[in-house]
């Protein structure tokens, strides 16, 4: 009969703080996201040229839309591939 | 009512400095004979493209950032359409904040009466770059539970 206080973990069981995630435009007071900016937008996008989801970067539901809007003008004008391997 | 706008378009890459020139010019010059003004102008110069088209790898981008009104716009647009010479444009119809923004970087537009109130603001530098280094810039990847 095991009590509480005698189970014993083979690894600690590992309790995580989360960091809280922020909107960097929100904290910053960025009110326009330039679509000229490749090297800015980059940040958005993983390697294959996508747009990351807002739950990884923590982008406000106004600001993903006007980061994807940007991405968008920026892919048109072949400042960013649509599609693409190893971007950064 | 003239409206901001800003336009960038890119031309093919088998013009010489004089054709490509004259290009611009004749883009410039519609702006001006429909009672537009130009703002400001950025020649980004020949730039290697992200992907081909129609299979080029490079183009010359120009911006002109200009104040139209909204009726000529579809004949800009047309005239880029049916110009051989551009392979890309894209026109972009600027808000309040799009239009804080490009007078930041290239110093405020001229008006016919000059705000007293504007001049309280530290001169603006010629070249802000879009972010300051301090904001943090690491996107997480980590999974979410």
């Amino acid at each position: 009969m095991a009590t509480s206080s005698e189970i014993r973990f083979l690894n600690p069981p590992t309790v995580e703080v989360k960091k809280k995630k922020y909107c960097r435009f929100k904290k910053a007071g960025i009110k326009y996201i330039d679509y000229k900016d490749p090297e800015f937008l980059k940040r958005f996008l993983n390697e294959q040229g996508k747009i990351l989801p807002r739950r990884l970067t923590g982008t406000s539901l106004k600001f993903q839309r006007k980061v994807a809007q940007a991405v968008k003008r920026a892919r048109h004008l072949a400042l960013l591939p649509y599609v693409t391997d190893l971007l950064k | 009512m003239l409206r901001q706008y800003e336009t960038v378009f890119i031309l093919t890459p088998v013009l010489s400095d004089i054709q490509m020139k004259e290009a611009v010019a004749k883009f410039r010059d519609m702006i001006l004979a429909d009672e537009g003004e130009i703002v400001y102008e950025e020649d980004w110069g020949l730039k290697k493209l992200a992907y081909p088209i129609q299979k080029k790898t490079t183009g010359f981008y120009h911006l002109i950032g200009f104040k139209a009104n909204p009726e000529f716009i579809q004949k800009l647009e047309l005239q880029y359409r049916r110009d051989e010479r551009v392979i890309r444009y894209l026109t972009f119809a600027m808000d309040k904040h799009a239009v804080a923004y490009a007078e930041k970087k290239h110093g405020p537009a001229k008006e016919d009466a000059p705000i007293p109130v504007k001049e309280e603001r530290s001169a603006p530098k010629p070249k802000v770059p879009v972010l300051d280094e301090d904001i943090d810039i690491d996107i997480e990847m980590e999974e979410e539970d």
